[in-house]
């Protein structure tokens, strides 16, 4: 699995072959009368990647393609049904143990939607303090008021806003106070879901140059998860893209943009809507993203791809390197898929 | 010159609150040409969703239309009682929401709703309202229209739904059809589908666009106009493609400046401090001058009204000479 890491530094996060199954049989009484089989859904299937130290990796994919069951899973909100995760090299379980909360202060999450994940009976100080607290980082409280005050200045909001609750704030504000919380247990590695796409652009603007600020000052890692390929863009290092819960492309960000190997990745760029007004024709994006309970057979993307023949239909593409980073495509392995230079 | 579409003229909206009322939409004016997309962006909360429920008449009670004055082609149609107005809804102009899921009856097949809706507007038979369904299902790309026809909503998908909703909304042949959101629930592959089909369906009946949405780059694709709101206001009218490349509005360059790009690796996006202030305490003059990097001593007294620039309208005092004396020339 690493063998692009073997010569580099130990990745801060690895994942090999993660996979998240739910059950979403019926009941078992109707399973019963109705002699139906049970019925899993693979959300995450088969997911390797790595993050190196002070980058930022990218997931975008539609919805249902199992971005943000991958970030719960590296946070331990949700257990892997297989394959594992290693921290700094060290396995991630999720009962409780004294190695597992060391190693939860390393790392925190930011949720997509500033309006649900402020507990709006608590004052924004005791929101900011409450990482602190639980994970036994600091037990002086002046110290834990000094952080505080420390962490809104760093957000960019004042420290009389401690005192105050969530509701008093626009969605930009409790956005940042969301950011200060996730920043109190002083994390290394850092899992954004979808952090802006609750906001209006020009406090996406706001929150997207403070979290890149804040990369540059702390040294921190990201994984930025996103739908919005303009926003990752202008975040990741290095990008994934995901189509039904498997990654189909891992690429470094510019070389995404400019030579998009997997159809799905070019079908994807070609859909955003055109800013520069180029006056670009864009292909006919062709078909929906089919029911997960019952996944195309071979590659998953055969029957949305213009590309698309027998072998795809039947074989399940394995990773090929392709000249920018790696692609699951029977297509690019052999070759047979033209090279389009994006004109950007 | 023609009798514009659609001309809406000093819009208010107000909302009556214990403290007095709020003006959330205040002195909107503009003309809709026949067969012309406008677009109408702003952030939430700019009014844009409120102009649109106020020319079909669905503004949501309390909030009311306070002054001001719509025509379409010619006719008042603000003032109208509701029976009348519900002779114009759907029949002149139709509606597609940002929810699909929500805008269609769960209960009903979709033909049921769209021979309601084709029956209810025009002389049709039973057999012949269905004959024009399934055609009009065909024509939004719903693959097998005849049998799919007398599915319920449930059993299609996103993309699916909001091109039903897009057949019922043109069912009546309406002059003017109001997209509030339409793709904001659907996914970016998704979303370039049902852009395609609303201006191709729109362009086929002929009928005016008035594209509401959040986003710029479905405007730049789809409109012909643009207006940019903000805090209720029009705070720039014109071409599309002369704004997004030449904004002159210090809020909508700046609006711009904060989107990120595909093409342009730029290491800071450009950042309007601030947000947009609350209905309750909107700032005297001009509405954007606590954010705005131009503001003069002007701005903060006097509030600037749509001011002519080359060929869009701008309110900002910024223009002020520059406007008049290239109309005087």
């Amino acid at each position: 699995m690493s063998k692009v890491a073997a010569k580099a530094a130990t990745p801060l996060l690895q994942v090999s072959d993660l996979s998240c199954v739910f059950d979403v049989s019926k009941p078992w009484l109707n399973r019963l009368i109705e002699r139906e089989p049970k019925q899993f859904l693979r959300a995450v299937d088969n997911v390797s990647f790595e993050i190196r130290k002070g980058e930022t990796l990218a997931l975008v994919g539609e919805s249902g393609s199992g971005k943000s069951t991958i970030a719960k899973m590296l946070v331990g909100l949700l257990d892997p049904s297989e394959g594992t995760i290693l921290f700094d090299g060290e396995p991630m379980i999720t009962h409780s143990s004294d190695r597992m909360t060391e190693l939860r202060k390393r790392f925190q999450m930011i949720f997509q939607s500033p309006y649900a994940s402020l507990n709006p009976r608590w004052k924004v100080a005791d929101v900011i303090a409450e990482p602190m607290i639980v994970l036994g980082v600091e037990k002086d409280s002046a110290k834990i008021q000094a952080r505080v005050d420390e962490l809104l200045d760093l957000v960019s909001l004042s420290a009389a806003d401690g005192s105050k609750f969530p509701h008093e704030f626009s969605g930009g504000q409790r956005q940042r106070i969301a950011i200060a919380r996730a920043l109190s247990s002083s994390p290394e590695f850092i899992v954004c879901d979808e952090p802006t796409s609750a906001l209006d652009v020009s406090v996406q603007a706001q929150i997207l140059n403070l979290m890149r600020d804040l990369q540059d000052q702390l040294g921190l890692t990201y994984l930025f998860i996103s739908h919005d390929l303009s926003v990752v863009r202008h975040m990741a290092n290095r990008i994934g893209v995901l189509y039904l819960g498997a990654l189909v492309e891992i690429s470094d960000s510019k070389e995404l943009f400019r030579a998009p190997q997997h159809p799905y990745t070019r079908m994807l760029l070609d859909a955003v809507p055109d800013l520069e007004m180029t006056g670009r024709k864009r292909k006919e994006v062709e078909g929906e993203i089919p029911n997960p309970i019952n996944p195309p057979s071979g590659c998953t993307f055969h029957p949305r791809c213009p590309f698309a023949n027998e072998r795809c239909r039947r074989e399940v593409p394995r990773w090929t390197r392709t000249k920018t980073g790696v692609a699951a495509c029977h297509g690019v392995e052999e070759s047979r898929i033209p090279e389009t230079e994006m004109a950007r | 010159m023609p009798t514009p579409l659609l001309s809406v003229r000093d819009l208010v909206i107000e909302f009556p609150t214990r403290h007095g009322p709020l003006t959330a939409v205040d002195g909107v004016s503009f003309d809709l040409a026949a067969g012309e997309v406008l677009g109408v962006v702003g952030e939430s909360g700019a009014g844009k969703s409120l102009t649109g429920s106020a020319i079909i008449g669905l503004l949501d009670p309390p909030g009311h239309i306070a002054s001001g004055e719509i025509y379409l082609k010619g006719k008042r149609i603000d003032n109208l009682r509701a029976e009348d107005m519900r002779a114009i809804r759907g029949r002149h102009i139709g509606m597609v929401f940002q929810d699909p899921l929500t805008s269609l009856n769960p209960l009903y097949t979709i033909a049921d709703q769209l021979i309601e809706t084709i029956r209810t507007h025009l002389r049709l038979s039973e057999r012949e309202a269905r004959q024009r369904a399934i055609g009009l299902l065909d024509d939004v790309g719903i693959p097998a229209a005849s049998r799919r026809i007398d599915d319920y909503p449930h059993q299609f998908s996103g993309g699916m739904r909001q091109r039903v909703v897009i057949a019922l909304a043109l069912a009546a042949e309406p002059e003017l059809v109001i997209a509030d959101e339409p793709t904001t629930a659907l996914d970016v592959s998704v979303q370039a589908q049902i852009i395609d089909v609303l201006k191709e369906q729109c362009t086929q009946h002929g009928a005016s666009v008035i594209l509401i949405t959040h986003d710029m780059g479905v405007i730049a694709e789809t409109a012909d106009r643009v207006a940019v709101m903000y805090s209720g206001r029009i705070a720039e009218i014109g071409p599309v493609r002369e704004i997004i490349q030449n904004a002159k509005h210090p809020y909508t360059s700046g609006l711009m400046g904060s989107i990120p790009t595909l093409a342009q690796e730029e290491d800071r996006l450009v950042q309007i401090p601030g947000s947009m202030p609350r209905l309750s305490d909107i700032p005297p003059g001009c509405p954007f001058n606590p954010r705005c990097e131009k503001v003069f001593d002007k701005c903060r007294v006097q509030r600037p009204s749509l001011i002519p620039v080359e060929n869009r309208q701008v309110a900002c005092w910024l223009y002020e000479d520059t406007g008049t004396s290239e109309v005087a020339t």
